[in-house]
């Protein structure tokens, strides 16, 4: 039992309240529970159904984030939700939070945000922790070295009547990802081309751990990225071992220790990472060098090319009806389609680096003619940082939306949608049928390759704009 | 949650594979703060025309589909977003059980906490399963088999716990704040630590 040991392993074994046994899963601590609006009702109503109060509020946390409008009040005060439900489900968890004493990241609280952003940057999210949502991109969080991933609303309530799980230990998958990113290539091309060669399903039944020079060498907004995806290769978890960039990161921030506790936590947190010899269920190799700009063709994450390699042929009756429904070419590549709206946001990519790279592309540069560009932030804060660096003014200079916080078209919930048959560039993470509007076709990127494709009203390879900047 | 042994159906067959919740429920429905009523947006997307009235491309539109408790899905059902609304939904409009392949872990997860039997076969039975639409199974539980209408079985493992939850109709959280001490005990420890 106590040969060399996989990050994961750490993790689990120093969150066991109870061992797992042939009959029984093991009963787990939860360190942190994030809540938002639409995961939680049912679970609130199912302890005061039976009485029950939150047994740590301290460890659980909530925001207003899925079902939010992202365009400001009226003049009446009034914000434009997209229904009287959504209003209500908001209302709702507001009561909930005031009820149970749950600290809220209301519309009154200036760290308001999408869920997996303000974690972080609070410094509530932290290495060697166990951190869990009803939210499958809970995932994100494992960027910091903690065991992080999705649950349901039953498991919410389970949650937080008891701060504990029931679980199974899922298998590990190790993700050696070598050499380094080209130039012009970042953390969501390189997760796009890993899902592409695992498939959607690659990682089923398995925590992934990211390990090698290429995740060395990302910056934290970049290992967000990469694990906030580990669940579109169907992963549990994805994690990545806590370093200097890590420690750097989280220092100072509000939630974080300080002091004496600080130098305690780093300490413990060196510790955070998988023994020489450690032995993983399987292992995948990724070169970092191969990796260019990459996007998908088709209704799912991991359908997923270089921008300017041909669109494979269907294999099959789904992959027929996927490019059917795209209106995507066997033997095309996609760079040069048409393109209707971009979208830059989402937990994977509405961090300031992020809005940053879009920027870097459309500063001096306007959105094309006939094309609508939504630039939504993750958080207040990042909203905050990026408008004291005038990035909002580079937007609206070319054109584009700069909204309020919140998921917004990333699942589209909240009344910022495309029309059915728009092909839309988008920086989230899901491209399913309908995911961003009924009808509308998804094509996932990084931001730099969305505001490229914003500019030229076509997709298009992001390098060719900022050589032209640089030059 | 009622126990369940056994279940009994003619199968239909939503041969797609990578079927996500967001197709199982579209996410503009996931304003609502109940777990009711939620069969008549199951598939929406699918199931219905734009213009409105049902799809017959659908396959559980088809009459012979009608009245169907077991699905036979392509690989990989459920993946995506963790929404227990999918299979709030799937329950209130009418299924039972999905067979598959390989199922997405949140979504079985969440299933089989609700009494939907999430269930994994081998492939090659599972292709020959979507081959034969409308076929009498009958989904054992206590014995983890799938009876065929010529007396076959198709052996399946549940996980032994979500198994003896379903037969018994355990209440999970009842069973876990039986631990209560030792989670205090967790707790006592864990903070001296840190
Ligand atoms: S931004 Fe998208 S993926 Fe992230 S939490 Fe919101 S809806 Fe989910």
């Amino acid at each position: 039992m106590s040969g060399p040991r996989t990050l994961f392993d750490k993790l689990w074994d120093a969150h066991l309240v109870a061992p797992e046994s042939a009959d029984t899963p093991a009963i787990l601590y939860i360190d942190l529970h994030l809540v938002h609006e639409v995961t939680s009702p049912q679970a609130f109503d199912e302890l005061r159904a039976r009485g029950l109060s939150v047994r740590r509020p301290e460890r659980t946390l909530a925001t207003l984030d899925h079902s939010t409008p992202t365009l400001p009040p009226g003049p009446d005060g009034e914000r434009p939700y997209a229904s009287a439900e959504a209003k209500a489900q908001v209302a709702q968890l507001e009561a909930n939070c005031r009820a149970f004493g749950i600290e809220l990241h209301g519309w009154d609280s200036a760290e308001r945000g999408i869920v997996h952003v303000i974690g972080p940057e609070l410094g509530a999210t932290q290495p060697g922790m166990t951190i869990v949502c009803g939210d499958s991109h809970t995932s994100t969080h494992g960027a910091f070295g903690a065991l992080a991933f999705g649950i349901g609303t039953t498991e919410v309530g389970h949650v937080l009547a008891t701060q504990c799980l029931l679980q199974r230990k899922p298998r590990t998958l190790a993700i050696h990802v070598d050499g380094a990113l080209p130039p012009g290539v970042g953390a969501k091309d390189l997760i796009l081309h890993i899902i592409g060669r695992i498939g959607v399903d690659g990682g089923t039944g398995h925590v992934i751990e990211y390990r090698g020079a290429a995740i060395e060498a990302l910056s934290m907004e970049e290992r967000m990225t990469v694990c906030n995806m580990s669940i579109e290769a169907g992963a549990r978890a994805g994690l990545i071992a806590p370093d200097e960039t890590t420690f750097a990161w989280l220092k100072g921030r509000p939630r974080a220790p300080q002091g004496a506790a600080w130098e305690r936590a780093v300490a413990r947190w060196r510790a955070l990472r998988a023994d020489e010899g450690a032995r993983y269920d399987r292992e995948v190799r990724i070169d970092a060098r191969e990796v260019r700009p990459t996007v998908t063709y088709g209704t799912h994450p991991g359908m997923a090319i270089a921008i300017d390699a041909p669109v494979p042929a269907a294999r099959n009756l789904p992959e027929r009806r996927a490019l059917d429904y795209m209106k995507s070419e066997a033997g095309k590549p996609m760079q040069g389609t048409p393109v209707d709206v971009v979208f830059v946001g989402s937990c994977t990519n509405s961090r300031l680096p992020d809005l940053r790279e879009a920027a870097a592309v459309l500063r001096g540069r306007r959105v094309a003619e006939g094309v609508r560009m939504l630039v939504v932030p993750g958080s207040e804060a990042v909203r905050r940082a990026a408008e004291a660096e005038g990035l909002h003014e580079v937007f609206r200079a070319a054109g584009a939306e700069w909204r309020v916080p919140g998921c917004s078209m990333c699942i589209a919930m909240n009344g910022d949608l495309a029309q059915p048959g728009q092909l839309v560039v988008s920086t989230s993470n899901r491209n399913f049928e309908g995911r961003q509007g009924k009808g509308a076709r998804t094509v996932l990127a990084s931001p730099a390759t969305a505001a490229a494709s914003a500019v030229a009203g076509r997709i298009a390879d992001p390098r060719e704009f900022l050589a032209e900047a640089a030059a | 949650m009622q126990p369940i042994t056994r279940i009994h159906s003619r199968t239909a067959v939503l041969s797609d594979e990578n079927i996500d919740t967001d197709r199982i429920i579209p996410a503009r429905f996931l304003t609502t703060t109940t777990r009711e009523g939620l069969g008549r947006l199951c598939f929406h997307d699918w199931r219905y025309l734009p213009e409105g009235g049902d799809n017959p491309a659908f396959p559980l539109n088809k009459p012979e589909a009608k009245g169907c408790a077991i699905v036979v899905a392509g690989r990989n059902f459920g993946c995506g977003s963790s929404r227990e609304h999918a299979p709030w939904a799937l329950l209130d409009f009418g299924l039972r059980a999905v067979l598959c392949s390989e199922i997405a872990d949140i979504f079985r997860n969440n299933a089989l906490k609700n009494g939907l039997l999430a269930i994994v076969i081998d492939e090659a039975e599972h292709r020959w399963l979507l081959e034969h639409p409308g076929i009498e199974l009958a989904i054992d539980v206590a014995g983890q088999y799938v009876e065929l209408p010529d007396g076959g079985r198709i052996g399946f493992r549940l996980e032994p716990f979500a198994r003896h939850c379903l037969l018994h109709g355990v209440d999970q959280l009842g069973f876990l704040r039986q631990h209560e001490d030792a989670i205090a005990a967790f707790e006592a420890r864990f903070e001296r630590a840190a």
